[in-house]
């Protein structure tokens, strides 16, 4: 017989409250990336009417096919902001909560610094840096247990991925220095 | 029957331990990546992606399309037992999955989940077996004119019958397609968009962005919510599977419907979400009972996710046959496909045989193999759930740059898929789908150069894509599709203005 009584309990500390103040709403962000889709698509435009959007012997140019594009995506992005601007539907919804914002932020600066640890430090001390330190500092888990999980995962990553596959990583100071 | 016997032959491909057992770990990769929040078929595809350069494609395939049918059962395990959708088309799952969990029949609706999911797949399977032999073969005969007629139709049905709003869908599909662009043109050899850097003089890789649009940005939504979470562990016994299966005959209009709208919506770019809504609605309202709906009803098991797992292996038919995917992972594959050294499209059928119907085999084989192997391992997985989201959030984060690296050994790339990740999120959250983005990315240069050959065949006459009764009837038909709402309003209110007289 199944044993179905038996629960998973799972709790969250570190949720967001529900009732945290909205940071901005999707009107203002929805404007803001048509602004910049905008921009995007008169760069991108400009650089393939540079290119050549015109016709040669042989048939349209390199330019051609991306410089209409551009004017697609320049002129979805312009009703984008008009219809942006008149949605009163965009306006009331909240983009993101200050809490939820800080969470977000939570995950993502330690992964740009991650990302910047891989370039100078290698992937894999990159990693084990990112696992302990999350766990650690963002998930309050015990120290050894942090520090355990990071190494048991990068260590496996190392393995199946540098030995048994041969898909080589960017590697660092300590790789060189035990011969890798 | 040709194709029956080459189905064998491919069964004979597959039949060697060492596929057999890549096959277990695809699938066992699969199940957990749809278990765990913040991960999903596509990106768990994309992200496993690098693991598979070094196999012959064939392997690499079966690897993948195992993880594929992995994640499609393990988004079902956690919104039975956890009310929390795995993937998006297990929503309607949770429905009348959850209510059953709670009364106790956590392993009747898992069971349910389970064995509708094979049977929606094999449908679509056998759907795929003896079709996509034959619009392959019928594509032969296709032109350059013919092909970007075909992509035209893909994108514009996108755009006419997709929900989001009209110009977000623009927007995503043109961005995706000029990104496409940016590097070395295939045609003339010149170089655009790169504004000087060597960086992007390698072009936008299709499958960084998917990383950084699916994986990293599926983490900074999945951190918003609340990851508290209560639920039944259950694990199923033998006597259970049996009584469910005994009843499965009842349902067989329900399993049918399903299957049937699952394969037509996975074909047209509705994708998996869409049918599996659908199929829970249309067996909703031709029961006879549709107050028991929602509150523990095996049927509203059976119609979404038969529906769910018939539109996702569908979804595959196109791809085989044409070489245009017909969701967000058959896309991926198709990357795949490239990375491996084959063409997509028709031909794939002529010159690698061994390939194709070693793939349809496995998806036969992979789905009775994944049967078996969700029913006994149940517990196992819905106690992955107890590690907790700090521990698993960095993880897949070094998972993702590991791909996106891998991919090309660039650098740069890392960076590049952390962008993605963040406009991802921002697209999300504002409601510019980024299905259209991904497709529009992967079929940009196929679609350029087709178009730019029909052009240099005719010496620049867009007449040339109404120049037959072929292509005329499939580019009307994109046009069509893409004015579609125009046109459904028009009708709506000529109607509307004939009934008064009428009446």
């Amino acid at each position: 017989m199944s044993n179905t009584d038996i629960e998973i309990v799972v709790e969250d500390p570190t949720a967001p409250e529900a009732n945290s103040p909205a940071v901005t709403s999707n009107r203002v962000v929805d404007v803001v990336v048509s602004l910049l889709l905008l921009a995007l698509a008169v760069t991108l435009g400009y650089d393939n009417w540079r290119t050549g959007a015109g016709w040669e012997s042989t048939g349209p140019q390199a330019g051609y096919f991306p410089f209409y594009l551009s004017i697609i995506l320049g002129g979805a992005s312009l009703y984008g902001i008009v219809a942006a601007f008149f949605s009163r539907k965009e306006a009331a919804e909240t983009f993101v909560m200050r809490a939820q914002l800080r969470r977000v932020l939570a995950v993502f600066v330690p992964t740009v610094l991650f990302v910047l640890g891989t370039q100078f430090l290698g992937l894999y001390v990159a990693s084990f840096l990112l696992i302990s330190g999350f766990m650690f500092f963002v998930g309050k888990i015990a120290w050894w247990k942090s520090l355990l999980t990071a190494f048991v995962f990068t260590a496996a990553m190392f393995i199946v991925f540098d030995v048994a596959f041969d898909v080589i990583m960017p590697k660092g100071p300590l790789e060189a220095a035990l011969g890798r | 029957m040709e194709a029956f016997g080459l189905l064998m032959h491919g069964f004979a491909v597959l039949l060697t331990w060492k596929t057999l057992l890549l096959m277990m770990i695809g699938l066992v990769l699969g199940i957990f990546v749809g278990v765990l929040p913040g991960l999903g078929g596509p990106n768990g595809v994309a992200i496993l992606l690098p693991l598979t350069f070094t196999m012959d494609p064939t392997s690499a395939i079966v690897m993948l399309s195992c993880i594929y049918w992995g994640a499609l059962f393990g988004g079902a395990i956690t919104s039975i037992l956890f009310n929390i959708p795995g993937e998006a088309w297990s929503v309607a799952t949770t429905f009348d999955g959850y209510p059953m969990a709670q009364q106790g029949r956590a392993a009747e609706a898992l069971t349910a989940a389970f064995t509708s999911s094979f049977i929606g797949s094999l449908v679509a399977v056998m759907l795929i077996t003896f079709l996509a032999p034959m619009i392959s073969s019928f594509a032969l005969k296709f032109g350059p004119p013919e092909f970007f007629a075909v992509y035209l139709l893909t994108f514009c049905s996108f755009v006419g019958l997709g929900r989001e709003a009209k110009h977000k869908t623009v927007i995503s599909m043109s961005l995706g397609l000029l990104l496409a662009g940016v590097g070395m043109d295939t045609v003339s050899g010149q170089l655009r968009m790169t504004f000087g850097s060597a960086e992007l003089l390698r072009g936008v890789n299709f499958l960084v962005a998917v990383i950084g649009l699916f994986g990293i940005s599926e983490i900074l939504l999945t951190m918003e919510e609340r990851l508290a979470l209560r639920g039944h562990a259950a694990g199923i016994s033998l006597r259970v599977v049996l009584s469910v299966w005994r009843d499965l005959p009842k349902y067989w209009v329900t399993l049918l419907r399903s299957s049937f709208i699952g394969c037509w919506l996975g074909i047209t770019p509705g994708g998996a979400i869409a049918a599996s809504f659908m199929g829970y609605n249309l067996a909703k309202r031709f029961s006879k009972d549709q107050d028991s709906f929602g509150k523990g009803r095996i049927e509203g098991v059976f119609a979404p996710e038969t529906a769910a797992h018939a539109s996702g292996t569908s979804a595959l038919l196109p791809m085989l046959a044409l070489g245009i995917p017909g969701s967000g992972t058959a896309a991926i594959l198709l990357g795949g496909l490239m990375v491996w050294g084959l063409n997509p499209g028709p031909l794939l059928f002529v010159e690698h045989k061994d390939f194709v119907w070693g793939l349809i085999a496995s998806m036969y084989l992979g789905n009775v193999v994944g049967l078996v192997l969700v029913l006994t391992t149940v517990p196992i997985f819905a106690s992955i759930l107890r590690v907790p989201f700090a521990a698993v959030a960095p993880m897949i984060v070094v998972s993702c740059a590991i791909g996106a690296y891998a991919i090309q050994n660039a650098m740069f790339d890392i960076w590049l898929m952390l962008g993605f990740g963040v406009v991802g999120y921002v697209f999300k959250k504002i409601g510019i789908p980024l299905a259209p983005f991904t497709l529009a990315l992967v079929l940009g240069n196929r679609a350029e150069d087709a178009f730019r050959l029909s052009m240099i065949g005719s010496g620049g006459d867009l007449k040339v894509f109404w120049s037959n009764g072929l292509v005329g009837s499939i580019t009307t038909l994109a046009f069509i599709l893409l004015f579609w709402p125009v046109i459904d309003r028009v009708f709506g209110g000529v109607s509307r203005m004939m009934k008064p007289k009428a009446a």
